[in-house]
């Protein structure tokens, strides 16, 4: 094992692992983040914590990961390569690991554009590939970006996210391989709406061996509204079918249809060959996690003494 | 070639507002080239400016020229005279001719009146696109002859990103995702196994990262 990690363990004895995501709050409070690990620690095996999602501020993610893990839930820190040059990167990893937060997800992450600060100022000095990369030669080789030897190296349980449903699809696993050839040690991919085009990657995953490469994990989101559905789809990486925002729209009670449209999407990637694991992203709605796990049959989590 | 635009008249406006004499001055090469600073602009701001003033009552005399590159002292010298008669000048050149007049003039004013924007080229009459971002290293011969550090907004370099939709870039909507652009264009030349090597992590110092650039060539020193 590489990080030897409660999430590395679980995938490590064929576990169907179930993590979920916190978003940092806007604040110092930590009674916020408090709230949210106790509605999750007894339904995730580890929790994703953003950073500055969707290019909007929010307390750091290291920062939010160390509360997170004095709470008793795992973190897995989200690092994107938007905001901080190798510099600063390579730094916080150092950072996370010497305080025991181990495990990682390399993003890109979204444009500032998009997000409260359009002004400022672009970094993108790495991409994420090149970030699973550096971070594996850190773990691996000992060694800083510039090959100058680390004395006391992190230990790292490395993740990267895939996206089955970007453009241009006969792409999107030749890019899974390269992330796995980086060194990725797990995969979330994004929301999956459209199951059957989901499966078609898993199985073009499977035709090459990749998913006994590398932990593949299934993100699940459940849809609150109707509105929300319509505006999703035009989110970056997010695709929903027509017949599901058909079903939202004409929905008695739209949260009820949400919630039972994505048991039926877990339910169906359970079955499917190579998925090691369901994340739950469910924005501003960590409270429906419980049910979810529960109903899917995923509930109680395996607990690593 | 280089791309700009015309500051807003109120600007420019703002700038010279205390001056009695000024000197606009246009570019004969990349500005007249993309419509911004060229004897024609010239024209139509000299009449700008002057309606603007005479609105307030106040007067303005504008000497109108354009010479053919403002980035090389032997043009600028031609119209050394001029410079020196008057109060201010407005350069209709890019940064770099702004910069070219004032430090040869240092005790008169020399003002900008275009936003220097990009290095680009026109894609169709009228639309100019940034296609490159002088990083000093280039690469074109890797990604098919379409720049990524430029092109796509994250300066990926093992893109796309999981935010293309519909061969669009997340940022907006009418910009292509360079990266299936190149995805595209590999496939057409039969080179897609290119993308499947990790293009590691770039010495960005020869860009303007690493400091103000200066090439010498010890070969052309007089």
């Amino acid at each position: 094992m590489k990080a030897e990690t409660n999430l590395e363990k679980l995938f490590n004895q064929g576990e169907f692992v179930v993590t979920a995501e916190l978003g940092p709050p806007k604040s110092v409070s930590i009674k916020l983040i408090e709230k949210k690990v106790n509605i999750l620690r007894d339904y995730v095996d580890a929790v994703n914590i953003t950073d500055n999602q969707t290019a909007v501020v929010r307390m750091s993610s290291l920062a939010c990961s160390i509360i997170v893990k004095k709470n008793g839930l795992e973190p897995i820190l989200q690092m994107t390569t938007r905001d901080r040059n190798r510099i600063a990167l390579q730094s916080d990893i150092i950072g996370s690991a010497a305080l025991g937060i181990n495990n990682v997800l390399c993003l890109s992450g979204d444009h500032q554009t998009l997000g409260n600060h359009p002004g400022a100022m672009n970094v993108f000095d790495i991409d994420s590939i090149q970030l699973v990369s550096m971070l594996k030669n850190m773990r691996d080789k000992a060694i800083f970006q510039n090959n100058e030897t680390i004395r006391y190296p992190p230990k790292l349980f490395i993740g990267a996210a895939a996206n089955p449903f970007a453009d241009p699809f006969e792409y999107r696993v030749i890019r899974l391989a390269k992330k796995l050839k980086a060194g990725a040690d797990f995969i979330q991919t994004q929301a999956i709406f459209d199951v059957e085009r989901f499966s078609r990657w898993m199985e073009d995953v499977r035709r090459r061996g990749l998913h006994q490469q590398v932990y593949i994990m299934a993100g699940v989101t459940p849809l609150k509204s109707y509105k929300e559905a319509y505006n999703m789809t035009n989110v970056a990486g997010v695709t929903i079918p027509e017949e599901i925002l058909e079903r939202m729209k004409i929905a008695k009670d739209q949260k009820a249809e949400g919630v039972k449209i994505c048991l039926e999407i877990i339910k169906k990637i359970k079955k499917i060959e190579g998925v090691r694991g369901l994340h739950i992203m469910a924005v501003m709605w960590e409270d429906i996690v419980p049910l979810l796990v529960r109903e899917s049959g995923l509930y109680p989590r395996t607990k690593i003494i | 070639m280089i791309i700009a635009k015309r500051k807003p008249v109120k600007d420019i406006l703002k700038m010279i507002n205390k001056d009695k004499k000024i000197l606009l001055v246009g570019c004969g090469t990349c500005v007249t080239v993309c419509s911004a600073g060229g004897e024609k602009e010239v024209g139509i701001l000299s009449k700008l400016i002057k309606i603007a003033f005479r609105k307030e009552n106040k007067s303005i005399q504008i000497i109108e020229r354009t010479i053919k590159r403002q980035c090389e002292k032997e043009f600028v010298e031609e119209i050394r005279e001029e410079i020196i008669s008057c109060d201010a000048i407005l350069s209709m050149g890019c940064g770099i001719g702004v910069q070219t007049i004032a430090s040869m003039f240092e005790d008169i004013l020399v003002y900008p009146t275009l936003d220097t924007s990009f290095d680009g080229m026109p894609e169709e009459q009228g639309v100019w696109v940034e296609l490159c971002s002088c990083c000093g290293n280039c690469i074109l011969d890797k990604t098919a002859g379409i720049c990524p550090i430029t092109r796509c907004s994250k300066s990926l370099l093992n893109g796309p990103c999981g935010g293309v939709q519909n061969g669009m870039c997340e940022v907006d909507k009418d910009t292509p995702c360079a990266w299936q652009s190149i995805y595209e264009r590999l496939k057409k030349q039969g080179k897609l196994d290119t993308l499947t090597e990790i293009e590691p992590i770039r010495d960005w110092s020869t860009s303007r990262n690493g400091g103000v650039r200066k090439i010498v060539r010890e070969d052309l020193k007089l």
